[in-house]
C-alpha cells in the first residue's frame, strides 16, 4: 500500500458504528472508494473504504471488522488513494493475504509500480480474439469443450465433487500446443479451508510451477471483506504479467461462491434492496468487471485467461450464482453428480458444458482438421445413447430395435473410455480424437452424417493405414 | 457553476445548480465526466454519472452544458466503433492506448475528414424538414444523404457547389422567417426523443435474415419488433451477431450492451473478412457497432441504446430499411433497476422501477415502417430485434414479460435444445410472428405455396411433440406405422431443416428460395413414403433408404448448384421411393 504523505488530511471523528459501516462527519478532501485509515484508541490501524460521501458525512466500510472502534478515541483518516498493489516481476513465487501483503515469511517486494485493483476496461475495439488452443490433456475438456488462450471458462461444481483436483490437473498439464513459452499461474483462494489452500500450493510446488506462480490466500477465517479485495489483487497481477511481462497467465480462482456469499454480506450491511435471492442487483456487473479482465489484446504478447472455480449451491445451475456466472463467462464446465457416482473421472456433464471459444481454437494448425467433425458426431450419438437409456429405463432394452442397442452401448463406451481417463494421465489432443475414432467403428458408416467422407477414410479404423 | 455535494456509486449530487434543466448534460469534476441531470430539488440537483465516479471529492465542480444528451449525426458514422456515449473506441486508441482512461474524449465524427459533397437542390427552393439537399458518398455500400434537419425550413439562399467539406464548414444557408440559417452535414438529436416523420405504415416485406427458422416459419417484416429471450448460452448473441452479418437491410446497427468484450472482438473481426455478395465490398462499410460492455460504465448502458436507435432512425429517414439489434436489453435494465435503488426510488417487481415496462416500450416502440419527411418521398424502415437474459432461464420474470406486452415477434430460445446442441435453440413451439400476415405477399412471389407448407411442417411438429410423450411410455417400436414415418420426418424438419449452424462455411446463410426448396423436398419425401407405408412397406426399411442421408446433406451443397442438385434428387427420390 502507498502511504503517500502528500495525502494526509485531517482526522475525523466517529459519530456512528453500524455493522461494518462507520458514519463520521464529512472528511474534507477524501474520494469516493478512497482507501482511509481507521485509527483505533489502542493505536492499531484498520483500512476502510469510502462508499458514500457527502457534505455532511462520509461512510465507511470497515476492513477486518468493527469490532473495538469507538465514538471517543478512534478516528477516521484519508490516505488519498484507491486500493493498490505494489508490483514487480518479483511477485512470481510469492504468496500475499487478501490485502496484498506477504504470508510467506519473505519481505514485501519492492515495487515498480502500484496498480490500481480495479484494473482499467480493455478498449474492446483493442481486444483480440481468443483463438489459441490450450492442451489440459483432459479428453472432456480437449475434445468436446476446448479452452483457449484469453477466454474465461469456469468450473461448475458441487459440494464433494472433485473440482480441486481437475483444477490441479489442469495447472500440471495445461499447454499451448508446439509452443514453450512464458505463462504463469495466478493463484486466488476465496473463503476455502486452509487445506483445501494448502492442496493447490503443494501441487504447484510438486509440478514445479510454484517460482511461475503467485498466489493471493483469502481462507474461510479470514476477513470477509478481504474476500472482495483478493480475487481484484489476483487479477492485477495476472494483468500485470501478462500486458507489462509478456506472460500466458493463467488464473484459478475458488471459490467464487465463497466471494459471492461475501458480496451479499456486505449488500445487506449497507442495507442495499437486495435482488434474487438476497444477492445484491449489481452482481452481475460485479463479477463482470472481473471476469472481462480475461482477454488478449493486439500487438500484446501475453494473455490472460481465467478459470474461476464455483460450488452451485444445491446443484442448482439455475441459482444466481451459476446462473449470473454462465451470463458472464464464455462457456462453462460443469461437474456431474451422476458420472462421480458412477466412478467417472472427470465427471464432466457432456450436455452442460459448453466452450463458446471453441471454434477459434480448433482445427488444422491448431489441434487437427477433423478435431470439429469428430466433436460433433461424438455428441450426437452421445446424446442419442442417452435418450434410448432413458426410454429404456421405462420399457426395457429388449423394446428397443437392433440399431438403437447399438448406440445405447455406445453412451456407456463413451463414457468409460473417451470421458473417465486417470488423473494423472495426459492425452495428447490426437489420442483424444482417436478415441473418437474408435467409438465411431462401433457405429454403421452412413450413420456419420456429420463426419465429412474424406475424413472417414483417412481416420476411421477401418480404413486406416490402407 | 455547481459543485458535488454527495457521491453514491453512479449518482452524485450537486449543490449550486440552480438554473439547469432535466436531462440536461453535466460535465462532473475536474475530469469532466459526463452525466445527466435526472432530478432536481431547489439548488440541488441529482446527476446519473455515465462514467466511473471512482476518486471524485465532494466540494469538485460540476459544469452544465445547456444542451440535453444528443447524438452527433452525419457522415463518419458507418463502419464506426462507439462506446455507450457515441465516442469513438478506435480515436480512444490512437494514442497507442489499449485501455478506457475515465474521462476520455473522442469525437464522434471526425472532424478534420473532408468528404465529398454533391448538392441536390438550387438555390431558390423551398426546402421542408428532412429534404434531402445533397449526398456524400460515405461508403461504397451506403450514400449520406443529407437532409434538412428537423425543425428547419425555408428558402434555399445559397449553396455551396459540388466539392469537399467537413462537417462543420457551412454547406448551406436557409432562410427561415427572416433569419437565416446555416447547415453542416453534420445535425445533432436528443436521443431520447424519436425522430418526426410523415406517416408511419404497418410492417410489410420480409427482413431476409438467411436464418431458415425464421424467415420461413417466423418471419421478421421490415418495421417490426422481435425479442430474443433465453437462458445463457442459448445462442442470442450468435442469432443476433447473425443478423448484422447477413440480413439483407441497407444498414444493420449491433448494440453490445453490458456483455462480453471477447463477444465484441469476435463479431468486429469477423467483418474484417465478410464481403457483401454483389458488390464484394467490405460489409462492415454498412454496419454500425456501440460496444459499451460489461465492464463499462453500467449507466452508458441506458443510453447506448437510445444512441444506437438514433442513428439507425437518422437513417432510417434517407429512405434506408434498418436493422438494429441490442444485445442485451436486461443488461440495460439492470443499470436501471441499479440506479433506481441508489435513488432510493420505490421498487417495483424485482427491485426493477415502476417504469421498466414504459421505458421499454420507448425504445422498442421507435421500431416502424414510416413516410419520411421531406422529398423526395420515400419510404424507411427500422426493425428492432432485442436480447433479453431472463435469470436462471425463467421467463416469468419482468424484463422478458414487459418486452412481450411490446413486441410482435418472439424468438424463444430453449436450454433444453441448447443442451442438445440442435442451433439456433428457438424454440418451433413456443415462438411465434405475428407478421406471417405481413410477409404473405412477398413470400408468394417466390413461392406460391409457403404458408401451406409452413403450416403442413409446423403442424407435423406439433404431432411429434404429443407422440414423444407416448414413446416415453411406450417406446419407438410400439408406435403405428405411419406415427414412426412421422416421427422420421419431424426429424428430418428439426434437423435437416430447422437446424442450421452458423459456423457452417455453406449454410451459415440460406436465401428464402433456398429455403423453399428444401422444406418442400423433405415434404416430399415424407408424401412419397407416406405412399410406400399405406402399401405396406415398413418404416425400418425406408429409413435405411439412401434418399434420407441424401437429404441431410443438402445443407452441403453450394449455392450454385443447389437448384440442379435437388432437380436430381427428386428424380430420385421418384424412382426409388415407391410402394411395393
Ligand atoms: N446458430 C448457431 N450455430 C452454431 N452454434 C451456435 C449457434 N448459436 C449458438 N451456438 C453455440 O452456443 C454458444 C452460445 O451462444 P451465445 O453466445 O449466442 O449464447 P447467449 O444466448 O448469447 O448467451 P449469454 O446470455 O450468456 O450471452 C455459442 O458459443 C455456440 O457454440
Ligand atoms: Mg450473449
Amino acid at each position: 500500500m502507498e502511504y503517500s504523505a502528500l495525502y494526509i488530511k485531517e482526522a475525523q471523528a466517529i459519530e456512528k458504528v453500524k455493522g461494518s459501516l462507520l458514519v463520521t462527519r464529512s472528511v474534507p478532501g477524501i474520494k469516493f472508494e478512497e482507501i482511509v485509515d481507521v485509527q483505533l484508541h489502542s493505536g492499531e490501524l484498520k483500512l476502510g473504504k469510502a462508499i458514500d460521501i457527502s457534505g455532511e458525512i462520509s461512510i465507511i466500510q470497515v476492513f477486518g471488522g468493527v469490532s473495538e472502534v469507538d465514538l471517543v478515541g478512534s478516528r477516521v483518516r484519508c490516505k488519498g488513494e484507491t486500493l493498490k498493489l505494489p508490483v514487480s516481476i518479483d511477485i512470481l513465487g510469492r504468496i500475499f493475504n487478501g490485502m496484498g501483503e506477504p504470508i510467506d515469511g519473505n519481505p514485501p517486494i519492492i515495487p515498480d509500480d502500484y496498480l490500481d485493483i480495479n484494473g482499467e476496461p480493455i478498449n474492446p475495439a483493442a481486444r483480440m480474439p481468443p483463438a489459441e488452443f490450450i492442451e489440459t490433456g483432459i479428453s472432456a475438456i480437449d475434445g468436446l469443450n476446448a479452452l483457449v488462450r484469453g477466454q474465461k471458462l469456469p468450473l461448475f461444481s458441487g459440494a464433494g465433487l472433485p473440482h480441486n483436483r481437475i483444477a490441479a490437473q489442469i495447472i500440471r498439464q495445461a499447454a499451448v500446443k508446439g509452443k514453450e513459452e512464458r505463462f504463469a499461474i495466478v493463484f486466488g483462494a476465496l473463503g476455502v479451508s486452509y487445506d483445501e489452500a494448502s492442496f493447490f500450493m503443494r501441487n504447484l510446488e510438486e509440478t514445479g510451477a510454484l517460482e511461475r506462480s503467485v498466489a493471493f490466500i483469502n481462507t474461510a477465517s479470514d476477513p470477509v471483506i478481504e474476500r472482495i479485495s483478493t480475487p481484484r489483487l489476483a487479477l492485477t497481477a495476472a494483468e500485470y504479467l501478462a500486458w507489462q511481462h509478456d506472460m500466458h497467465v493463467l488464473v484459478i480462482l475458488t471459490d467464487m461462491t465463497n466471494y459471492c456469499e461475501a458480496l451479499r454480506e456486505l449488500s445487506a450491511m449497507r442495507e442495499e434492496i437486495p435482488s434474487r435471492r438476497g444477492y445484491p442487483g449489481y452482481m452481475y456487473t460485479d463479477l463482470a468487471t472481473m471476469y472481462e479482465r480475461a482477454g488478449r489484446i493486439s500487438g500484446k504478447e501475453g494473455s490472460v485467461t481465467i478459470i474461476p472455480i464455483l460450488t452451485m449451491p444445491d446443484d442448482d445451475i439455475t441459482h444466481p450464482i451459476p446462473d449470473l456466472t454462465g451470463y458472464i463467462t464464455e462457456g462453462q464446465i460443469v461437474l456431474s453428480r451422476e458420472f462421480d457416482r458412477k466412478g467417472i473421472y472427470p465427471p464432466i456433464d457432456v450436455f452442460l458444458s459448453l466452450s463458446r471459444m471453441m471454434k477459434e481454437g480448433i482445427g488444422p494448425g491448431q489441434t487437427r482438421e477433423d478435431h470439429n467433425n469428430v466433436f460433433m458426431q461424438s455428441y450426437a450419438a452421445y446424446a442419442e445413447g442417452c435418450y434410448l437409456r432413458e426410454i429404456s429405463t421405462i420399457i426395457g432394452a429388449e423394446g428397443l430395435s437392433d440399431r438403437d442397442k447399438v448406440y445405447l452401448n455406445n453412451a456407456d463406451a463413451f463414457e468409460t473410455t473417451f470421458i473417465a481417463q486417470g488423473e494423472t494421465e495426459k492425452r495428447t489432443v490426437e489420442q483424444t480424437l482417436d478415441i473418437g475414432w474408435q467409438l465411431f467403428a462401433n457405429l454403421a458408416e452412413e450413420d456419420l452424417k456429420l463426419i465429412s467422407e474424406e475424413f472417414i477414410k483417412k481416420y476411421h479404423p477401418k480404413y486406416r493405414g490402407k | 457553476m455547481g459543485k458535488i455535494w454527495r457521491i453514491s456509486g453512479p449518482v452524485v449530487i450537486a449543490e449550486g445548480m440552480r438554473g439547469s434543466q432535466v436531462y440536461e448534460v453535466v460535465h462532473i469534476g475536474e475530469e469532466e465526466l459526463i452525466g445527466e441531470v435526472i432530478g432536481l430539488d431547489g439548488d440541488r440537483a441529482t446527476i446519473q454519472a455515465h462514467e466511473d465516479t471512482l476518486g471524485l471529492r465532494v466540494g469538485e465542480r460540476i459544469e452544465g452544458t445547456g444542451k440535453i444528451l444528443t447524438a452527433e449525426l452525419g457522415p463518419g458514422i458507418m463502419a464506426s466503433i462507439y462506446d455507450g456515449l457515441q465516442k469513438s473506441l478506435t480515436s480512444l486508441m490512437s494514442g497507442g492506448e489499449l485501455f478506457l482512461k475515465r474521462g476520455a474524449k473522442a469525437f464522434a465524427l471526425p472532424r478534420d475528414k473532408k468528404w465529398h459533397f454533391t448538392p441536390r437542390v438550387k438555390v431558390g427552393d423551398t426546402l421542408d424538414e428532412g429534404h434531402i439537399i445533397g449526398v456524400v458518398p460515405e461508403t461504397e455500400l451506403v450514400e449520406h444523404r443529407i437532409m434538412v434537419p428537423p425543425g428547419t425550413r425555408g428558402t434555399l439562399k445559397r449553396i455551396v457547389g459540388e466539392g469537399e467539406y467537413t462537417i462543420e464548414e457551412p454547406i448551406a444557408w436557409v432562410e427561415q422567417g427572416g433569419v437565416q440559417k446555416e447547415l453542416t452535414l453534420k445535425q445533432e438529436w436528443p436521443v431520447r426523443k424519436p425522430r418526426p416523420y410523415k406517416n408511419r405504415f404497418d410492417p410489410s416485406g420480409l427482413l431476409v435474415t438467411g436464418m431458415r427458422i425464421m424467415d420461413y416459419m417466423f418471419p421478421l417484416a421490415l418495421g417490426g419488433k422481435a425479442c430474443v429471450p433465453g437462458g445463457f448460452g442459448t445462442g442470442k448473441t450468435v442469432a443476433l451477431q447473425q443478423l448484422v452479418r447477413w440480413a439483407q437491410t441497407d444498414i444493420n446497427i449491433y448494440v453490445g450492451c453490458g456483455e462480453r468484450g471477447n463477444e465484441m472482438a469476435d463479431v468486429l473481426h469477423s467483418f474484417t473478412r465478410l464481403r457483401e455478395p454483389k458488390t464484394g465490398r467490405l460489409l462492415m462499410e454498412k454496419e454500425v457497432f456501440i460496444a459499451n460492455t460489461s465492464n463499462m460504465p453500467v449507466i452508458a448502458r441506458e443510453v447506448s441504446v437510445f444512441i444506437g436507435i438514433t442513428l439507425a432512425e437518422y437513417f432510417r429517414d434517407m429512405g434506408y430499411d434498418i436493422l438494429l439489434v441490442a444485445d442485451s436489453t436486461s443488461r440495460w435494465a439492470e443499470a436501471m433497476r441499479e440506479l433506481g435503488g441508489r435513488l432510493e426510488e420505490m421498487p417495483g417487481e424485482e427491485g426493477f422501477p415502476p417504469y421498466l415496462g414504459s421505458r421499454l416500450a420507448s425504445f422498442y416502440e421507435r421500431a416502424g415502417m414510416v413516410e419520411c419527411l421531406g422529398s423526395p418521398q420515400r419510404k424507411g424502415s427500422l426493425t428492432v430485434v432485442g436480447a433479453v437474459s431472463p435469470p436462471g432461464a425463467d421467463f416469468s420474470e419482468p424484463v422478458t414479460q414487459n418486452t412481450l406486452r411490446i413486441i410482435e415477434a418472439l424468438y424463444s430460445l430453449d436450454v433444453a435444445l441448447a443442451n442438445r446442441r440442435h442451433f439456433p435453440t428457438i424454440n418451433w413451439l413456443a415462438s411465434y410472428s405475428l407478421y406471417a400476415e405481413n410477409t404473405r405477399e412477398w413470400w408468394s412471389e417466390i413461392a406460391p405455396d409457403w404458408a401451406d407448407i409452413r403450416a403442413s411442417a409446423l403442424k407435423v411438429l406439433q404431432q411429434e411433440a404429443q407422440l414423444e410423450e407416448i414413446v416415453r411410455l411406450v417406446g419407438p417400436e410400439a408406435l403405428p406405422e405411419n406415427d414412426k414415418l412421422l416421427l422420421l420426418c419431424a426429424r428430418m424438419i428439426r434437423e435437416d431443416f430447422l437446424a442450421q449452424s452458423a459456423y457452417h462455411e455453406i449454410d451459415t446463410y440460406c436465401l428464402p428460395k433456398r429455403a423453399h426448396l428444401m422444406l418442400q423436398t423433405i415434404m416430399k419425401f415424407y408424401e412419397l413414403a407416406g405412399a410406400m407405408v399405406n402399401s405396406g412397406i415398413p418404416v425400418s426399411e425406408i429409413r435405411s433408404s439412401p434418399m434420407v442421408p441424401r437429404i441431410s446433406r443438402m445443407k452441403d451443397i453450394p449455392s450454385e448448384e443447389f437448384e440442379d442438385r435437388i432437380a436430381e434428387l427428386w428424380t430420385e427420390m421418384d424412382a426409388s421411393l415407391v410402394g411395393g
